[in-house]
């Protein structure tokens, strides 16, 4: 076991954010996150990553309560991976790789020989070796977004929790990103990922979490639990399900053709 | 300058570029020495300074005296103090502005940016209307810089909302205050002696700089400057955002109060033995990131080197250009405002 949320709930007085929310996340599981904007996978996510406390329930990683890690300690099993944001001031994209480094050494020292040669093989790794020198607030957004991937990786936690990574991005490189992503947790990373589209979770994911006003709407393997009536419940939309040679389609049904 | 930790391409080169600037710093220290009303040729000034350190260290190792008295006079008494303080505040000013532009992650930010030098005019205005002499209008202007920023940082996080942007509301907010105070020293100051030495005072000027001014302001440059060396990887940290940098084991509010402390005392120091000298702060952080990048590891120790220079080389034409001296804080403005306009019509990508 590796990340292990148990009946997590938050209330902002009387609002329920999140409620009982339970699962278990193991090594080489890749779990994709659905829900309609203001569900509660932002809230979610926050809960796990340790930025909002007075949650209830538990959330464990290895198996050790976060509550009783420290910011370092957090740091070295679960990286985040946020959604791209522009930097004011440019830094390389090696400099940027790097900074995951910043857990592992001391508040007044750089990084050494070592963190800049696992920096390295985290840029290789994703296939942006050859972007080291350049500056990361000139590269396109799915370059941006590896390289982040790139950080997290370099950071040498299990666990990557990506919020939405692939919302900013165009469809060609949400495609590249996901599957960096699948390749990542067939490689052994548990990979927790939010996202707005149905079929990445169909695509590339091992599991899936469904939440709806905070609570579980559905939880298993995506092509058992996604069904026309869960993405009615989500998003009160009407969609068809079609088998292909390259997997299980979902299409919209639009008002004119139903 | 970087020690034994691994380097980058571009961390190669940016060492080089230190490097660089230290050597144009030092050259342009000695050369400063030769200018002046007074001829000293650069021979006599070497042989000057060395009898003036190793040689009153070591007296064995003094040398033969080839100078007259009134030569060793003006490089030891008068031009040492005034280009060690120069230095010395454009150094400061520069890692201050460099400090600051990190923590507020805006390219606009200087080192009054939290109201340090305003407080510091009231301090000095209110110390020259007192008539408390010359010791207490440094430290008068010291203290107050010290009061400003601390109003202003707990103005700002007792605000909501985004904590940058209360901080420079709070900033300008208690600015304005205190220059209101200023001005209002001014009306009631006594127009024969007192008005004059405060308007002197806020034009910012190094004119009579001496050891104990020096001194004074290398106190608090050494507790600013040290612990944002130590920090200056770090640093870098501060243009993540606060929940990422979290995640990623690394205090942001702590290191950013940090690094405003450093740098308020380092704004604080320069402004009280040298007035109101705009600019610096600003103009020389930009110029390094185009020479040596925004990595803090390389920017700092460069905007150090830069500013000591820059400031000399102001100085230098302050005291020399014209037969009356020019306030450096007109000269550095001069400078700084056609830059400063450069900086908001050019390429942003730039930066």
């Amino acid at each position: 076991m590796t990340l292990s949320v148990e009946s997590l709930g938050l209330a902002y007085g009387d609002r329920t954010v999140l409620r009982d929310v339970s699962f278990t996340l193991e090594r080489g599981t890749f779990l994709s996150v659905l829900g309609p904007n203001g569900a509660g996978k932002t809230t979610l996510f926050r809960c796990i990553l340790g930025i909002l406390p007075g949650y209830t329930g538990r959330v464990l990683a290895d198996g050790t309560d976060i509550r009783d890690l420290s910011r370092r300690q957090m740091a070295r099993r679960i990286a985040y991976i946020p959604q791209i944001h522009r930097p004011t001031f440019g830094y390389t994209v090696l400099d940027t790789v790097l900074m995951g480094a910043a857990h592992q050494i001391g508040t007044f020292s750089r990084p050494g020989r070592e963190q800049i040669a696992c920096a390295r093989a985290a840029m290789d790794r994703l296939g942006i070796g050859g972007m080291a020198e350049r500056n990361f607030a000139r590269l396109s957004g799915g370059e941006q977004q590896l390289v982040l991937v790139a950080r997290a990786i370099a950071q040498q936690a299990d666990i990557l929790v990506m919020d939405e990574p692939t919302s900013a991005l165009d469809y060609g490189n949400q495609l590249r990103v996901l599957e960096q992503v699948r390749a990542l947790a067939d490689e052994g990373y548990a990979v927790l990922l939010s996202t707005h589209d149905p079929q990445h979770a169909l695509r590339f994911a091992d599991r899936l979490l469904a939440i709806c006003d905070g609570g579980t709407a559905a939880l298993g393997r995506p092509e058992d639990v996604l069904t026309a009536e869960l993405i009615r419940r989500l998003y009160a939309v009407e969609v068809d399900f079609a088998e292909t040679a390259a997997g299980r389609v979902m299409v919209p049904r639009l008002p004119g053709n139903g | 300058m970087t020690g034994g930790d691994g380097k980058t391409g571009t961390g190669r080169r940016a060492v080089g570029r230190l490097w660089a600037m230290a050597s144009l710093l030092l050259a342009l220290g000695l050369g400063s020495f030769v200018l002046g009303r007074y001829d000293v040729p650069l021979v006599q000034v070497v042989r000057i300074l060395w009898n003036g350190t190793a040689g009153r260290i070591a007296p064995g190792l003094a040398l033969e005296q080839t100078w007259t008295d009134s030569m060793a006079v003006a490089v030891l008494n008068v031009r040492l103090p005034r280009i060690l303080l120069a230095s010395l505040v454009g150094c400061c000013l520069a890692a201050a502005g460099t400090g600051f532009q990190s923590v507020f992650q805006n390219p606009m930010a200087a080192p009054d940016i939290l109201g340090a030098s305003a407080g510091a005019c009231f301090g000095a205005a209110l110390s020259i209307l007192l008539g408390l002499g010359r010791a207490w209008t440094v430290a008068g202007a010291f203290l107050f810089s010290l009061v400003t920023v601390a109003l202003v940082y707990l103005v700002g996080s007792r605000t909501r909302g985004s904590r940058a942007v209360n901080l420079i509301l709070a900033g300008v907010m208690v600015s304005s205050l205190f220059s209101a105070g200023t001005s209002y020293i001014k009306l009631v100051a006594d127009p024969a002696n007192q008005l004059p030495a405060i308007t002197y005072w806020l034009m910012g000027s190094l004119s009579g700089a001496r050891m104990s001014d020096v001194r004074f302001a290398a106190i608090p440059a050494v507790l600013g400057l040290a612990p944002m060396l130590l920090l200056r990887w770090r640093i870098n940290m501060l243009s993540l955002e606060e929940d990422e940098a979290r995640t990623m084991g690394v205090n942001v509010g702590r290191l950013r109060f940090a690094v405003v402390l450093c740098a308020t005392f380092l704004t604080a120091g320069s402004v009280a033995v040298s007035g109101m000298i705009g600019w610096v702060g600003l103009v020389v952080p930009h110029l390094c990131r185009k020479l040596v990048g925004s990595d803090s590891r390389y920017l700092l120790p460069g905007s150090m080197l830069f500013g000591a220079a820059f400031l000399l080389l102001v100085d230098n034409a302050s005291r020399n250009l014209l037969a009356t001296e020019i306030p450096i804080g007109i000269l550095t403005a001069f400078v700084g405002a056609p830059f400063f306009l450069l900086l908001m019509t050019g390429k942003e990508a730039s930066l």
